[in-house]
This record gives structure tokens, C-alpha cells and sequence, in this order.
């Protein structure tokens, strides 16, 4: 599993949100466009494309998008 | 393993009654509580609700009695014959007596009747069935009544825009040779506070604090109305559904695939579509009522059933599995061969 194409995905997820706005780095939640159904969008996400169950705790103890990584990685 | 079957019985009709009153999610009414998070056009493009049923005077019996009286007539049964009724809801008329009681007299039914109620949401009417399956197997009993759904709340306050009202009943009757059901069913009371209401009950009694709004993901509300942990209750569809149909086909041996219709509990169209998804179906084959009728707790696999498939299966034989999932957490997955059954038109109830 690779960050890059992790954050594709995660970008993928947001429909008004620049790409350039979304790296490793970035505080995802605190972005304009975050809300609790994009959060179903990343559990969805981490289910079919890594076969991780993500639960709401995860999501929120999650603060970057590479903190997100880093746990799907250790789930899987 | 909590797999098991019943044979000789059969669904001999499904009815469904829901409120005559429309509420639109693109145009909330005052009563909805609305998230200050998204708009409401992207509330409906994610829950796939765009409109549902909603009374602040009917209640959840009202509509079950109300489909019940017409699924009696269309099917010609004599009230005196049915002998077991089961009423699954988490709305119930009164903290006591039991609602069944209720409806066994209002029904006009035997008091020789076996009358119980089931406190189970959105895997009630598998459970249900299994129930009323169970009490008929021996062939005592020949003809019993399967009411569920949820509609009014106990206490007075906001509508959520994702749940629908409704009530269905389920006619289900002793065939020597019919091909019965086959279950599968499991618990996790550890998700226990996903979906709750905190107060009311004997754990937390009622008390003024218990008036006092507080905010829960984004949205205001007290404890004593239901509260989710949406993203925990997502997760546990996604991957709970899925699984419970699968084991259902391995434990039986058949091939879940063949199936003609899968209709699963409308929870959101996000996580049914996942579902969907991951078992491979064809999605012709995943009737769905969640874009009028929202999320209808128990009621929404045999208001599927009615609003969706009346007409296209009724006089041939089609093999169903019906899978529902939440509140608990707890899910049942049933596989059926269904042949001359009645589906009754939908049945609309005008406010009291």
C-alpha cells in the first residue's frame, strides 16, 4: 500500500476540493468540504480498496491524511 | 452458529400502510432536524432519501392495524383462524401492556391467540419471521400475523430526515411440504449505544436532564431521542450484511447469486450500495424504497417488497433473501421460495 495512491483515493472522495489542497499533511477535517458523509466516504473507501473496517474513533484520533494511512496500513 | 430452518410454512401475503403525508428532504419541513453540515441536496445524493412518510398522530400499530385489515381481506382469511400474532417495533403504544394484546382485540381476533411483542429495529422482521415460523412449524397453529414497523416516537420533538413511518403486516400460515425458511442470525451488544435512546428506560429513568439538548454529530438533541454514531453503524453494515448472506448460502449449500430478489434493510443508499457491491449482485435484482420512504426501521423489507416487486413475482416461484442489519447491533438473513402470494396495494392512512 502506498501513500500516493492512497491520497488519490482520498482526494477522490471530495467533489469541490482542489486536489493541490489534499497532501500527506494536511488536517483533513479541518478542510471546507469535510463532513460526517465524507467520512462514510473513507471508511467505504478503506473497506473495498484495503479491506479495512474503519470505525468512527479511528476516524476521529485521525489527524493528517498520512495519520489515516498509517492506521489503515497497520490494520491490514 | 445461530443457523436454523422451519419448514412446511409460507408467506401467504405482505401488506404495507404508510402516512398519507409526504415530507420532501429538498425542502425540509420546520419539524426536521437538519445538519448545519451539508445541504439538503447533498443529504439526498448521499442517503438516496429524497421523500418520506412522516405523522405526528399515527401510530405505529395504527399503520400495522391498517395493513393488517386490508392483507385479511385480500387474502379472504377468517379472523377466528389466526391464532399467533407478533408485533416487532421499538415504538410501541404504551410502555404496558403490550402492543399485540392491543391489536388482537382491535383486530377483531380469537382470544384463543398467542400475542407477543419484540423489541428489535431494523433486523426485526427477519427475526420476526423466525418467530412466527417457529410457532407454526408444528402445524397446531396454522394461520399467524407478523406486524412490524416504527413510526411515531414516544416523546414529542424533531423529525430525522433520513427515517420514514410505517407498518407492515405479514400473513404467514402452516403448508404441509411448503419449503419453509432458512435463517441465519447473530448479536453484537457490544454496539450496543451505536443506535440508542440513553433515557427513558430502567437504566437511566426519566428525569428533567433528561430534557436537555445536547449536541451529538452535529445535531441538537435530548436523551430521550434516538442518538447514532453514524459512522460506527456504517461500518457495521457494510461489513456485517455482506457476511450474513454469504454464510447463509455456505451453511445451506446454494449459491446465494440465484436468487431472484434480494431485498435488504434500507438503511442509507451509501451503505446498500456497498452491500450491494461487495456480494457482486445484480443490482435488477436489489429492489429498493429508501428514494420515497427513507429508512423505516423493521418495516423496510416488506414495504420493499410491496412498493417495489408488487405485480412482477407474485403467481411464479421466487427464491428471496432478505438481510437486515442495525440497532442492537443485530442482523438476521432469511432465504424463501415464494409462490401465489398476495402483495396488497400499498396502504395509505390519512391523519387521525
Amino acid at each position: 500500500m502506498e501513500l500516493k495512491e492512497f491520497i488519490e483515493n482520498f482526494v477522490a472522495l471530495f467533489d469541490e476540493t482542489d486536489a493541490s489542497e489534499i497532501q500527506a499533511n494536511t488536517a483533513f477535517k479541518e478542510l471546507d468540504e469535510w463532513s460526517s458523509l465524507i467520512a462514510l466516504g473513507v471508511i467505504a473507501m478503506a473497506d473495498e480498496e484495503y479491506d479495512v473496517t474503519l470505525k468512527g474513533d479511528d476516524i476521529r484520533n485521525s489527524n493528517t491524511v498520512e495519520d489515516l494511512f498509517n492506521l489503515i496500513k497497520s490494520k491490514k | 452458529m445461530a443457523f436454523f430452518e422451519f419448514k412446511n410454512v409460507r408467506i401467504a401475503g405482505i401488506a404495507a400502510g404508510v402516512p398519507k403525508q409526504v415530507f420532501s428532504n429538498l425542502h425540509p419541513h420546520e419539524t426536521d432536524s437538519i445538519s448545519s453540515e451539508y445541504s439538503p441536496e447533498d443529504f439526498v445524493k448521499v442517503t438516496g432519501v429524497e421523500e418520506r412518510r412522516v405523522s405526528d398522530t399515527l401510530t405505529t400499530s395504527d399503520l400495522c392495524y391498517e395493513a393488517a385489515e386490508r392483507l385479511i381481506a385480500d387474502l379472504g382469511w377468517e379472523k377466528s383462524e389466526i391464532e399467533a400474532l407478533i408485533f416487532v417495533s421499538q415504538t410501541a403504544d404504551y410502555w404496558l401492556p403490550a402492543t399485540s394484546c392491543i391489536l388482537q382485540d382491535r383486530l377483531g381476533l380469537s382470544k384463543e391467540c398467542y400475542a407477543s411483542d419484540c423489541s428489535l429495529g431494523c433486523s426485526g422482521w427477519v427475526y420476526g419471521l423466525s418467530q412466527v415460523a417457529s410457532l407454526l412449524a408444528t402445524g397446531e397453529i396454522k394461520k399467524a400475523l407478523l406486524l412490524v414497523g416504527d413510526a411515531k416516537k414516544r416523546i414529542q420533538g424533531t423529525h430525522d430526515p433520513l427515517f420514514g413511518h410505517a407498518g407492515t403486516a405479514t400473513a404467514v400460515e402452516f403448508k404441509d411440504g411448503a419449503e419453509g425458511f432458512q435463517f441465519h442470525f447473530g448479536t453484537d451488544g457490544s454496539g450496543f449505544d451505536a443506535i440508542i435512546v440513553p433515557d427513558g428506560g430502567s437504566r437511566n429513568q426519566v428525569s428533567p436532564a433528561s430534557f436537555e439538548l445536547e449536541e451529538v454529530e452535529g445535531k441538537m438533541v435530548n436523551r430521550l431521542q434516538t442518538r447514532m454514531k453514524g459512522m460506527d453503524v456504517f461500518s457495521f453494515g457494510i461489513t456485517t450484511a455482506p457476511k450474513s448472506v454469504k454464510k447463509l448460502g455456505e451453511h445451506y449449500g446454494f449459491d446465494y447469486q440465484q436468487a431472484d430478489y434480494f431485498v435488504f434493510h434500507q438503511a442509507n443508499m451509501k451503505m446498500n450500495n456497498m452491500i450491494v457491491k461487495k456480494l457482486k449482485l445484480d443490482t435488477e435484482k436489489v429492489p429498493s424504497c429508501m428514494y420515497h420512504f427513507g429508512n423505516t426501521s423493521s418495516a423496510s423489507i416488506p414495504l420493499t417488497i410491496v412498493s417495489e416487486l408488487k405485480g412482477k413475482f407474485e403467481d411464479k416461484p421466487t427464491k428471496f433473501v432478505c438481510c437486515g442489519f442495525g440497532v442492537g447491533l443485530s442482523w438476521g438473513t432469511v432465504a424463501f421460495e415464494t409462490e401465489n402470494i398476495h402483495i396488497s396495494d400499498l396502504v395509505e392512512v390519512a391523519e387521525h
